[in-house]
């Protein structure tokens, strides 16, 4: 069994970034296009890892909405880099328990004639393994 | 001169045009668009894992056919240019990635990084150059009012990307310029269109190529271009008011170079 | 042979936790030419020197090792209770086993082994010691200010008024630096030019002080007391004598479109200019790069009008060579630039300023003539937002590590008037730490919000959108309540993030004065010493040194005037005896030695030599030992070994070496 130290090293391993290095001064809650659709917000999400809160972040739908836009990554005056921490939550809970977020049989559904490829390939690489 | 290009999936298919017009206007440019044999689809996101090999190995064969040639490699669509281009600098620079990578393609010369990538609008601007380009615009695009949609891709982590000011970029806009038409600044151009969001999520996605829309509108542009195939299927499911047509950046190049017609034949 | 003694201090427990220091007693014992040896809890304290005062005496040392901290600490404190005692200072070594031992190592058993070895380093060093007497310099009795802002005036009038001739070198137009561009000071809310400009005049008028304005320092030679230093009055166009600054000239000119740097650029400025009303010297500079007649030839309107005669189009620079003492670096600060900030829209919109131009908004003789309004159209803003922090305490490679630490405070004043002058203008600043340290400083952050309604949001700006309705859409934190706040202002105020004046590297270079990764000048000592540089003869003025406000500049400005008044008080500087000294015999006359010193302190004679019976004439090498500093360059260049440094000579450090390998 995984202990919440242990994941959260991981994700700090997986993502290359440390969240000690955050003042918390909100820029990246304050730029992140999809904010309103997380339940934890970026600048939560840097706290929830430093504080080994992990449990939480596994659960959250932020981990869905976040488009790795880099705009906090870009913007963050820490370089600490709030989008990468995410990505690497949602690979964890990927590697873990498996992709469940969008499963292969869904996909005519969501099909429609002018959907590119492009969509497809990034939206299974981010949701599945 | 001839370059290595990677046209990537979505330019086989749904984004034809981008590819076409590209091509097209290249020749009429003087330069050349040489396709690599066998290439693989680039994943469409740079997998941002650390820890993750497998995924970037597609980009790294692309990369290494291109050194292998001696050519610099150009990509048309943001994503597959985003995703090399940081697979790119991790060769370079990040040592344990460059080495299992490395372990596990076996080439005769160990891949580090080598070629030079750039995406077709760094040719337009640093190889062909917007001056020249203009010389050899036949039908100016005079009077159209275009807002340049960047999006993510291209211009973020600027550190990796390095292809413009990842806040005030210029480019598309001296582009837009060349092509004799007026370029139209708006503050969202450089703001998420929801990427891959929109298979799941079309609300969020909406809202936010909506913004979008309403930004550029408000600025007083006509019609949106982009270099990315997943941006123009997003914008075009804005159902905002102020929703403009959207283009790819190649199809009014063409247009100005007077090859539209001749492609579409 | 030496008759050494060795003392070991415990600094407490700094030293004594980690190394076993009876034994390093012990084992000092044993080696050759040490006679005594002891430890003491604090060999600094006065109980400490009594024991070595006794030893000295009692047993007739001849040197002496102490075992203690960085010779930086305490060398002086030791060599000075040595010469008490009778013995010559320069037979004083330290084995440094705190820094160098007891403070990284953990293990107490390596560490005493370290300790020991150490310390038989420093007793085979002293036992090849000679006593060496110290020379003395001249001091020239002149200060020079570099820097004529609110802190090289304030330096100035207080050397000055000790009785010491100063000389301030400026590089703009005028003496006042960035104070004269602020409109009100936190936390009195006094007029900025009501209290600057009579230091302005004094300064000017004072019998003693010299001002040099348009000029710049070009060259530095020489050393404490005796700095020789190159100014370049650069050409006013403008003969000072004659001119009575009626202003006429500036009326005149039909070149009107330089912007103006004292207004930041938000306002126009002719050729042929003061930067400001009030400024000193009264004497307008013309421009070169802007004027009509230095460009194409023809114009001369300002000569024309002038009833003084003093244009003077065939002006040269001039080099003005003067001797000085001391030498105070007071080169102050600028905004850092904003291009790489632009998510906040500073170069795509003229209503996003930074708080510097809006101190030029404000006042009364700034581009809007002190009405609020917006650059784009010129209308009276409703809302205002200001943003806290923008390139400070960053850890990228866009901004500065550091906290500007003036900003919370102007920003409050900024809110403060806005609301008090306009109370129909609703202001927002958005921050991540309000910083209130200083004297009245948190009751007037306080009255901000309480008493004019400031509101203050706990969050940083993500972007600034320009917009087509003319307004910016800010997009915010609001940490406190957990939301990201869209709101519509129409002006957007930058807090940018202060730096060191880009000159300052250049100047830093020619003084041989250090400075830091952010250019920031380095004191001495953090906390002991922090008004002068390491090198001597040169102390630190302002926010060269740091982010200070003028409260502290003013008073660090008083701070060094004192240093530098107590060096111009000496007659005569000991200088330091560890100089280079050449082994006639063994001197080949290469020039080797002449050609690395950084100090010009070598030259070379013909001079008659005895070796081992043949006399001859030969070319010599010669070391000034009032110039040499004792670097150790040539030395290490001579190829024929000729070159020693006194105190550390070639056989005293390979003694060292033999005694830490033995």
């Amino acid at each position: 069994m995984k202990t919440a130290r242990d994941n959260a090293e991981k994700i700090k391993e997986i993502s290359g970034a440390n969240p000690q290095k955050c003042m918390k001064c909100g820029k990246c809650s304050a730029t992140c296009p999809a904010f309103n659709e997380m339940d934890i917000k970026p600048h939560q999400f840097v706290s929830y890892v430093a504080e080994e809160n992990i449990d939480a972040l596994m659960q959250s739908e932020t981990l869905w909405k976040c488009l790795s836009c880099f705009a906090c990554v870009e913007r963050c005056p820490r370089d600490v880099k709030p989008g990468k921490l995410i990505d690497a939550a949602r690979q964890m809970v990927v590697r873990q328990r498996g992709a469940d977020y969008l499963k292969a049989e869904e996909i005519p559904e969501l099909l429609d004639p002018e959907l590119p490829q492009q969509l497809l390939v990034s939206a299974f690489r981010r949701y599945k393994r | 001169m001839v370059y290595s290009y990677f046209p990537g999936c979505t330019l086989k298919t749904k984004a034809k045009d981008l590819d076409r017009y590209g091509r097209e206007s290249a020749k009429a440019l003087g330069f050349e668009l040489e396709e690599i044999e066998n290439w693989q689809c680039c994943g469409g996101v740079y997998p941002l894992g650390t820890d993750e090999i497998a995924s970037k190995l597609s980009s790294v064969r692309a990369l290494n056919d291109a050194k292998e040639k001696g050519q610099d490699l150009v990509t048309l669509c943001s994503a597959c240019h985003h995703v090399i281009k940081r697979v790119n600098d991790d060769m370079k620079n990040v040592e344990d990635i460059r080495t299992r990578a490395n372990n596990y393609m076996q080439l005769e010369q160990p891949y580090e990084g080598e070629t030079n990538v750039l995406h077709y609008l760094e040719v337009l601007r640093d190889r062909v150059g917007f001056d020249e380009l203009k010389k050899k615009v036949v039908k100016p695009l005079t009077g159209r009012k275009i807002g340049a949609y960047y999006g993510c891709l291209l211009l973020r982590p600027s550190s990796v990307l390095a292809f413009d000011d990842p806040e005030n970029p210029t480019i598309i806009e001296d582009f837009i310029r060349a092509i004799g038409a007026e370029p139209v600044i708006y503050g969202y151009r450089n703001e998420c269109c929801g990427g891959y969001i929109s298979l799941k999520e079309k609300e969020m996605s909406g809202k936010m190529v909506d913004r979008i829309m309403d930004s550029a509108a408000g600025m007083g542009a006509e019609e949106l271009i982009t270099a990315c195939p997943l941006c123009l299927y997003n914008l075009n499911t804005s159902t905002s008011a102020n929703k403009l047509p959207v283009h790819y950046f190649t199809e009014l190049l063409a247009e100005a170079l007077g090859l539209k017609e001749e492609v579409q034949e | 042979m030496q008759r050494i003694g060795v003392f070991v201090c415990h600094c407490g427990s700094n030293i004594a936790a980690t190394v076993d220091v009876k034994k390093v007693v012990e084992m000092a014992k044993l080696e050759p030419g040490v006679v005594h040896a002891e430890d003491y809890q604090y060999m600094c304290s006065e109980a400490g020197q009594a024991k070595i005062d006794a030893a000295i005496k009692e047993k007739g040392l001849t040197g002496m090792v102490v075992c203690s901290c960085s010779p930086r600490m305490h060398e002086t404190t030791f060599r000075k209770a040595a010469e008490r005692a009778g013995l010559n200072p320069y037979m004083v070594e330290i084995a440094n086993i705190r820094e160098h031992c007891s403070w990284i190592h953990k293990d107490m058993e390596e560490a005493t082994k370290k300790a020991v070895i150490l310390m038989r380093a420093a007793v085979a060093k002293v036992n090849l010691n000679a006593p060496l007497q110290p020379g003395e310099s001249r001091v020239t009795k002149r200060a020079l200010v570099i820097g004529g802002g609110i802190a090289g005036i304030q330096t100035a009038i207080d050397i000055a008024d000790a009785g010491y001739e100063v000389d301030i070198v400026e590089k703009e137009p005028s003496i006042g630096g960035r104070m004269s561009q602020i409109d009100k000071t936190f936390p009195t809310l006094d007029c900025s030019a009501c209290i600057l400009t009579p230091k302005m005049v004094e300064a000017s008028a004072h019998e003693k002080i010299t001002l040099y304005t348009y000029s710049e320092v070009e060259k530095v030679s020489g050393f404490v007391g005796d700095f020789t230093v190159d100014i370049r009055k650069k050409a006013r166009s403008v003969d000072m004598d004659k001119c009575t600054g009626c202003g006429v000239c500036q009326e005149k000119c039909p070149s009107k479109k330089t912007p103006s740097e004292f207004n930041r650029g938000l306002s126009n400025r002719s050729a042929i200019y003061t930067p400001f009303a009030q400024a000193i010297p009264n004497v307008p500079v013309i421009d070169r790069e802007h004027c009509i007649k230095f460009k194409t030839g023809k114009c001369g309107v300002c000569s024309k009008v002038c009833q003084a005669g003093a244009i003077d189009y065939d002006q040269k620079d001039e080099i003005i060579t003067q001797k000085y003492g001391a030498i105070v670096v007071a080169t102050g600060f600028d905004m850092i630039k904003l291009d790489k900030y632009d998510e906040y829209a500073y170069n795509q919109s003229p209503d996003v300023i930074t708080s510097l131009e809006l101190e030029r908004i404000m006042n009364a003789a700034g581009p809007t003539k002190g009405h609020l309004e917006r650059m784009s159209d010129h209308k009276a803003p409703k809302k205002m937002v200001f943003v806290q922090c923008v390139g400070s305490r960053c850890s990228d490679e866009r901004g500065k590590s550091y906290c500007s630490k003036i900003c919370c405070m102007y920003t409050a004043k900024h809110a403060m008037l806005i609301r008090d002058k306009y109370p129909d203008v609703d202001v927002t600043v958005f921050y991540i730490d309000v910083r209130t340290p200083g004297k009245n400083f948190d009751e007037f952050y306080r009255r901000a919000v309480e008493e004019y309604g400031v509101h203050y949001i706990k969050g940083q700006v993500g972007k600034v959108v320009p917009q087509e309705n003319g307004q910016l859409l800010v997009q915010a934190s609001d940490l406190l309540d957990n939301k990201q706040i869209l709101m519509e202002a129409d002006m957007v105020v930058l807090a940018a993030a202060i730096e060191p004046n880009p000159d300052v590297r250049k100047i830093a270079t020619m003084l041989t004065a250090s400075i830091d990764t952010n250019n920031f000048l380095t004191e001495a000592h953090a906390k002991l010493r922090p008004v002068e540089s390491p090198t001597a003869g040169i102390f630190l003025s302002g926010v060269c040194q740091g982010p200070k406000d003028i409260p502290e500049t003013v008073s660090q400005a008083g701070a060094a005037a004192v240093k530098a008044i107590g060096l111009l008080a000496k007659d005569k500087l000991m200088t330091n005896p560890c100089t280079a000294k050449p082994d006639e015999l063994l001197c080949n006359g290469c020039s080797t030695c002449a050609n690395v010193c950084p100090y010009g302190a070598i030259s070379y004679i013909d001079k008659e030599v005895n070796d081992h019976g043949i006399r001859e004439v030969r070319r010599i090498a010669q070391v000034n030992s009032a110039l040499c500093q004792g670097c150790g360059a040539c030395t290490v260049a001579c190829p024929s070994g000729s070159m020693d440094l006194q105190g550390f000579s070639n056989r005293q450090i390979l003694a060292e070496v033999d005694a830490i390998c033995r």
